[in-house]
């Protein structure tokens, strides 16, 4: 087990097309970091430049402390498991787990204990003796997984590994690697497009944009504080609703104005971080869940105002209600016992302590 | 997944599924009226070679009756050609000239056709384009250079020379058809293979070549053919008997003077033709498309 270090490393692909522009991130021993980002925004770059299936153009990849840039796959002590699995289809499970170990000429009692112990592990015991093709999806995920556990490698490399199931088996086999990582401590570095997926597993979450990190930090942490407009709106589900907003110095309060009049006070204790952006233009930001209803709400710094519902959604442990402003589609989030009808105006409170501002120019929250 | 139980309860996919029954049967019928009739334009000339090859030379010569019937069915041709010392050193050369081809062509054109499927380098690209359109050159207008380079290489006369040779026309094509092949295995396999501790010649060895087998084989088939069945070099590059394949020897040597001995040209011919048959039905056993089943998402 080791540490992973990914300095100043840029990737740019033929045409100069730069995949990765220049990321720096450090891995800790044993930690779960989870790579998330839109499609096409260089997570499986990296993760395969981490691996050496992908040469590095600039910068420095080390691992366990040694610079493994000239490294090649096989000496970096790593395992991967690929979004296709990609077991090898003439071995069976027995062999496609044993493979490694026996390249690398491990004895053949170590490798039979090796694979036996990672199959009690996935609970594919009894499939052992099968071919990949005789397994369902979830049953060759699990014979992935065993390939990399019986290696013992110093990192594990999860490429998309769940995307390939339906909704089900994703949350039980999601639940099954968290399990595996608690108990093999194996510094761990996994990529999805889910953030879902991301914010459950991860220790840390680096959230990648366009080949560059946004932001790295603990699930909780990227939710509560995005420090950039990409952020707030990528993790969460439904998404952080965004309005045009601008700040005003009136009357001694700092105020929020909505393009439709509404002015939120700006609470006491923010007025400093956001005095700067009076008279600016800016980005305001909630959360679905900080738009409810006025009784789930303290009284201070909450603002009230009136909403049409367009659609509204049950979701049983909760609703949500969807309603338009000013041409942009904003989503609420309910008790599933208040009566809403699309159609029926109904009063909705913002919770202003939750409220993001973000500066139009730059996407920083402030 | 779950549309085995979705069936069930829409009776409108069984009456669907009744319609598509007798287009399907339509399609039966048609499939089998014109294999049937390609069978019969392909299978005509063996089975008359066949039927001739039983015949005596008097017979042959009779032109009374129906051609298709034999009337006194003999082996003598077939024994006269299996004692012929000069019929057993064409098959002898084939088959040396075969082997030699095959192997070569296949180590050569594996690595071409891995290299191109899967490395990308500067010109890979137009090196594989390249490739192809070599082996649309034909091969009647390469035999008066190749006539020289073989000369030059004092292997005119001898069938090695035709080892030489034919790698001209097998390599291409073999790279080409197996670059289209090695580039549908996904090329995670050999990323695992690597990752799990491969170096590039066990992971060719030990993953690759297993996977990539359905078309290795294809090729491997394609590269015997061509050997076996060469004409057109072997008649400008050899021109003694002891060199002689069976494509050229049967027709070149069993005519004594102006008399065509039918009845073992036939049998020569058709006994030249057994092991290209008999590596076909062997080797398409292995030939199951689809090895890589399993091997992904499925
Ligand atoms: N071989 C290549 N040649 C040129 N560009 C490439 C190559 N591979 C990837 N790219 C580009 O690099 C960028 C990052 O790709 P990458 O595969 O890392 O995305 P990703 O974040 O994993 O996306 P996804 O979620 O779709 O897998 C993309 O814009 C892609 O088009
Ligand atoms: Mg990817």
């Amino acid at each position: 087990m080791a540490e992973v270090s990914v300095r100043k490393v840029v990737k740019a692909y033929e045409g100069n097309v730069q995949a990765v522009k220049g990321i720096d991130l450090e891995i800790a021993d044993h930690e779960f970091v989870v790579l998330v980002g839109p499609s096409g925004c260089g997570k499986s770059t990296t993760l395969r430049m981490i691996a050496g299936l992908e040469e590095i153009t600039s910068g420095e990849i080390a691992i366990g402390g040694t610079v493994v840039n000239d490294i090649p796959p096989r000496d970096r002590d790593i395992a991967m498991v690929f979004q296709n699995y990609a077991l090898y289809p003439h071995m069976s499970v027995y062999e496609n787990m044993a493979f490694g170990l026996t390249l690398r000429k491990f004895a053949k009692e170590e490798i039979a204990k090796r694979v036996n112990n990672a199959a009690r592990i996935l609970d594919i015991e009894a499939l052992l003796q099968r071919k990949p093709k005789a397994l369902s999806g979830g049953q060759r995920q699990r014979v992935a997984m065993g390939r990399a556990i019986v290696r013992d490698p110093k990192v594990f490399l999860f490429d998309e590994p769940l995307s390939n199931l339906d909704a089900k088996l994703r949350v039980q086999m999601r639940t099954e690697i968290k399990k595996v990582h608690q108990r093999v401590r194996t510094t761990t570095v996994y990529v999805t497009h889910d953030q879902v997926e991301a914010m459950t597993l991860a220790d840390r979450v680096v959230v990648m944009n366009h080949g560059i990190i946004e932001q790295v930090g603990p699930p909780q942490e990227l939710y509560h504080s995005p420090k950039t407009r990409f952020v707030a709106g990528f993790i969460g589900s439904p998404a952080m609703n965004f309005f045009p907003a601008q700040v005003e110095n009136g009357s001694g309060a700092l105020r929020v104005i909505l393009p439709n009049g509404v002015a939120l006070p700006v609470p006491t204790d923010r007025t400093a971080r956001y005095q700067a952006m009076a008279g600016r233009e800016v980005i305001f930001g909630i959360r679905p869940e900080h738009l409810t209803e006025p009784k789930n709400l303290d009284r201070d710094n909450i603002a009230v105002f009136e909403v049409t519902p367009e659609v509204i959604e049950p979701m049983g442990m909760e609703t949500l209600v969807h309603f338009w402003m000013q041409g942009a589609e904003i989503c609420a989030r309910i008790d599933p016992t208040t009566p809403a009808e699309p159609g029926r105006p109904m009063q909705l409170a913002a919770d202003l302590n939750h409220m993001h501002l973000i500066d139009v120019q730059s996407g920083r929250v402030l | 997944m779950s549309t085995s139980t979705a069936t069930r309860e829409m009776p409108d996919i069984y009456h669907k599924a009744g319609s598509l029954s007798s287009e399907r049967r339509w399609a039966l019928w048609t499939a089998y009226i014109s294999l049937i009739f390609a069978a019969i334009i392909f299978l005509a000339p063996p089975v008359y070679m066949f039927i001739t090859s039983l015949k005596t030379s008097a017979e042959v010569a009779n032109l009374t009756g129906s051609p298709w019937l034999v009337r006194e069915p003999t082996l003598e041709n077939y024994a006269a050609i299996l004692g012929n010392p000069t019929f057993l050193v064409f098959f002898w050369n084939s088959v040396k000239i075969t082997v030699c081809v095959v192997l070569i062509t296949m180590v050569i054109s594996t690595l071409a056709a891995f290299a191109l499927a899967r490395m990308r380098f500067w010109g890979s690209q137009a090196l594989a384009t390249g490739v192809f359109l070599t082996y649309l050159i034909p091969e009647t207008l390469l035999f008066i250079p190749l006539y020289q380079i073989v000369g030059g290489l004092g292997l005119l006369n001898s069938s090695w020379g035709l080892v030489v040779v034919y790698p001209t026309l097998t390599v291409p094509f073999c790279t080409w058809i197996m670059i289209g092949y090695f580039a549908s295995i996904p090329k995670e396999l050999d990323e695992a293979a690597l990752i799990d501790g491969a170096s590039w010649s066990q992971m060719l060895l030990k993953i690759f070549i297993p996977v990539a087998m359905p078309g290795i084989i294809a090729a491997t088939i394609f590269a015997f053919t061509v050997s076996w069945a060469a004409f057109v070099y072997p008649t400008a590059f050899v021109t003694t008997p002891d060199e002689m394949p069976l494509t050229i020897g049967v027709v070149s040597q069993l005519v004594r003077a102006d008399t065509f001995a039918w009845g073992q040209i036939m049998a020569g011919a058709l006994l030249a033709a057994l092991p290209p048959v008999i590596v076909y039905a062997f080797l398409m056993d292995y030939y199951i498309a689809g090895l890589t089943a399993g091997a992904t998402k499925g």
